[in-house]
């Protein structure tokens, strides 16, 4: 993580980096920016797999509180026998993965059956590389940090389709199919939808994006991409196809537990299919930490007043929040149809995307633009990102709706 | 239809040509068979889909898993013996399954059912098409891939009724509660308040629940088109209950037959105009807010009086030599038991006509030219239940 030039932080916002330079002050001076690469990569280690087990007792308390059942409560704390809550299930859950039998079908390719998780997961965490979590705290300063997120990020589709055709599985192969299907028709709105981003902010880098998200209209209204027409659109698509790469509900469509039956994941048992899990949700994670970067302004405060809470505070919140509303999706929606998803993509999503981006040009050549003009800029860009959304989503939705029944 | 298809042992279903599964020129179909093993096939069926790309271009329905000698244990056990047995059949509606069967022996016997017992068969029926009803809708959204949520408010409701079976029968699915000439226990003051307060609070939890789903854009692009069963098929098929109404066709034995007081009551048969599983799963939901009709006007005019008739007799029936057919609406279609008595103690042959079999025939037909994602859907449209399918 790398040091912050302004040593006139508040204690707890140069805390982190406070903790490690402590760490790593009786190393020469050669040898230091090792130790502290090798720092921030325990660092991320031990807060996102802390962060994946409370999210998957999350995930199920939430599904269960929309369900009407009070989810898993009943793990009790280890050598306490105290139930609390099932605070202790992710814990019941690992060692259940651990010792259960890891099965490989007698026809499947070992090699790549064992690689899939394994790559999966390299390629997930890799990408936590890039996200600025706090003021001070950006493991990796990269000038092409976006690009690198999002070419790190497409690896782990391959995973999968590693994962469907090593299994020797005829599910398995179907849900490799259909995750190459998604990540060639979902990759492009994705990266579509953030394009205005870099070309507003000038920079691929994400710390610089962030910055620039860090002023006050009037002082109080924040100066976030998701508050202009090109940026709300943007992040909205740039949801829906986060929600398409990380494979969560409504397009889960490789792991169709109702179709085929666990997908790419049919023939993993034991530890293999808990570090596919635990991509899963690291992805989910990076996707919604990039969103943040993006469109939310990552560890900004919402206003002024709020900022003497640590930047990571902010950016935990802000992310922790979008992880809810990926649960409270899942907990509702219907799965789409492969060719349903398609379409949406290419011809919903790609079309509404590239139009944002001549909403965002749009948005950088009026920027002079000032009193009666300003809101001429407001409504125009309104019009360009409301009009093809309408027009398109009739399109997409035609034929269906709601229907009247006769009686006998 | 190549040869090598053929020496593949393909054959193509009536109307439709399959190649071969090994093609060089135009690529492999996969063959799968889901089932009996998976998630969504509910119980023991087993589909035999054969695949090109996600497209199915053959599908073999595969059942017997669950099969126990239904009909063969019926002609070998007394006739008041075999009543516990149809709540086996469909498991979740053993009291129109147990109605059903009590309707042929009266018929066979000539035994006349008190004007009470009649009320409480048709309280009992409505409530059991209230869950069955409700059953299907979380199933089917199940398969749709709804994480559970629907499933679960479903079975919210499920329980209540079920609760209301446990107290008045002992038994909340194996209920054995009909009798030949009436009903085996009255129920409680109680319990008829119990039944009144749910079927008024019934209408609510359906508000709730279309307003859950019903409107959800992602369900009609899922349902809506898929699976479109043709009238006439369905006929021929002899395809009845909702699935054959939401064919358009109007049949619903409890207007034809009239059994039962059902002509006293005020009720309307909801019909759909697509036949697809849109609107399979809203005839039902339909139906449901009829049923609370009826349930609503049986619990009002119920009369006082014996629940089942002074001479009916149960143990030691021997009916004359003859046949009857005794069939009525059930949840899922026509239910109905055949008869044939050669004076003795059991039946010379016991048949049941199980509607969710004879639905299941036209499976294939609605799933041609379907993804496999359909296949699972429209076959949760169709309301199977294995134990009634495989007897």
């Amino acid at each position: 993580m790398s040091a912050h030039p302004a040593n006139a932080l508040p204690l707890l916002e140069r805390l982190p980096v406070a903790l490690r330079d402590a760490c790593t002050s009786w190393l020469p001076e050669s040898w230091r920016w090792l130790a502290n690469s090798l720092l921030s990569i325990v660092a991320i280690f031990v807060v996102f797999a802390t962060l994946f087990a409370l999210l998957t007792l999350a995930e199920r308390k939430i599904l269960g509180r929309v369900q009407n059942r009070p989810g898993p409560n009943r793990a009790p704390l280890p050598f306490l026998g105290i139930r609390t809550y099932g605070l202790a299930q992710p814990l019941a859950d690992g060692i259940k993965m651990l010792t259960k039998e890891d099965i490989v079908p007698r026809g499947a390719d070992r090699v790549l059956h064992f690689l899939a998780p394994v790559a999966l997961l390299a390629f997930s965490i890799l990408t936590f590389a890039v996200i600025p979590y706090g003021r001070a705290l950006l493991p990796v300063e990269l000038d092409a940090a976006v690009l690198y997120f999002f070419a790190a990020g497409a690896a782990t589709e391959l995973a999968i389709f590693m994962a469907g055709w090593a299994s020797r599985n005829k599910y398995s192969l179907l849900a490799a199919m259909r995750a190459l299907a998604q990540l060639i028709s979902y990759e492009l709105p994705l990266l579509l939808s953030i394009v205005p981003v870099v070309l507003v902010a000038g920079s691929l880098s994400t710390s610089e994006i962030v910055e620039q998200q860090g002023t006050w209209l009037f002082g109080v209204f924040p100066q976030w991409h998701v508050f202009t027409p090109w940026g709300f659109a943007g992040f909205l698509i740039f949801f829906v196809a986060a929600l398409a790469e990380s494979n969560r509900s409504p397009f889960d469509l490789p792991e169709a537990e109702s179709e085929l039956i666990a997908g790419h994941l049919t023939e993993y048992s034991g530890f293999k299919y808990a570090l596919f899990f635990m991509a899963e949700y690291f992805g989910m994670c990076a996707l919604s930490g990039m969103g943040v970067t993006l469109f939310l302004g990552g560890w900004q405060a919402p206003i002024p007043a709020l900022a003497f809470i640590p930047s990571y505070g902010w950016f935990a919140a802000k992310l922790l929040a979008l992880l809810f509303v990926f649960m409270w999706i899942r907990a509702t929606f219907p799965r789409l149809r492969i060719d349903q998803l398609t379409r949406l993509a290419w011809k919903f999503l790609v079309p509404l995307a590239l139009v944002n981006l001549f909403t965002a040009a749009f948005w950088v050549l009026s920027s002079g633009w000032a009193g009666p003009l300003a809101f001429a800029r407001w409504l125009v860009a309104g019009t360009l990102v409301l009009g093809p959304f309408l027009v398109l989503g009739r399109r997409l939705s035609a034929g269906l709706g709601p229907r009247t029944y006769r009686y006998a | 239809m190549s040869a090598a298809g053929e020496l593949a042992g393909l054959s193509a279903a009536p109307g439709t040509t399959v190649r071969a599964v090994n093609d060089p020129f135009h690529g492999d179909l996969l063959e799968v068979s889901m089932g009996p093993h998976h998630p969504s096939t509910h119980g023991v069926f087993r589909m035999m889909v054969t695949l090109d790309g996600e497209t199915v271009v053959k599908l073999k329905p595969v059942f017997g898993y669950l099969h126990r000698n239904h009909e063969k244990l019926g002609e070998n056990t007394t006739y008041l013996g075999s009543m516990p047995y149809t709540d086996r059949l469909d498991y979740l509606n053993s009291m129109t399954n147990n109605w059903a069967y009590a309707l042929a022996v009266e018929k066979l016997s000539g035994q006349p059912v008190p004007e009470r017992a009649e009320y409480l068969r048709i309280i009992l029926a409505e409530l059991t098409r209230l869950l069955n009803h409700t059953c299907l809708a979380g199933f089917l959204l199940q398969d749709t891939g709804c994480s559970g949520t629907p499933l679960m408010y479903a079975f919210r409701e499920r329980e209540h009724i079920l609760d209301l079976f446990e107290a008045l029968s002992g038994s909340r699915m194996m209920c054995n509660y009909q009798r030949f000439g009436g009903c085996r226990v009255d129920p409680t003051p109680g319990w008829l308040a119990a039944a009144a307060r749910l079927v008024d609070g019934y209408g609510r939890f359906l508000d709730e629940y279309e307003a859950l789903i019903t409107g959800n854009e992602i369900l009609m692009a899922r349902t809506q088109g898929v699976g479109v069963l043709q009238p006439d098929l369905a006929v021929n098929a002899g395809a009845t209950g909702p699935m054959l109404r939401a064919c358009g066709v109007d049949y619903d034995l409890r207007k034809v037959d009239g059994y039962g007081f059902y002509p006293r009551f005020e009720f309307r048969v909801p019909l759909g105009d697509h036949g697809d599983t849109y609107d399979r799963y809203m005839i039902r939901v339909l139906e449901m807010r009829e049923s609370i009709r009826i349930l609503q006007q049986a619990l009002r005019d119920l009369p006082a009086g014996p629940i089942i008739d002074a001479k009916a007799k149960n143990r030691g029936l021997r009916p004359k030599a003859g046949e009857a057919y005794g069939r009525i609406e059930g949840p899922k279609g026509e239910i109905g038991f055949y008869l044939i008595s050669d004076g003795g103690p059991n039946p010379y042959r016991y048949r049941v006509r199980p509607p969710s079999f004879i639905n299941l025939t036209v499976l294939e037909d609605m799933c041609l030219g379907q993804t496999v994602a359909d296949a699972v859907v429209i076959l949760g449209s169709v309301d199977i239940v294995l134990g009634e399918v495989d007897r």
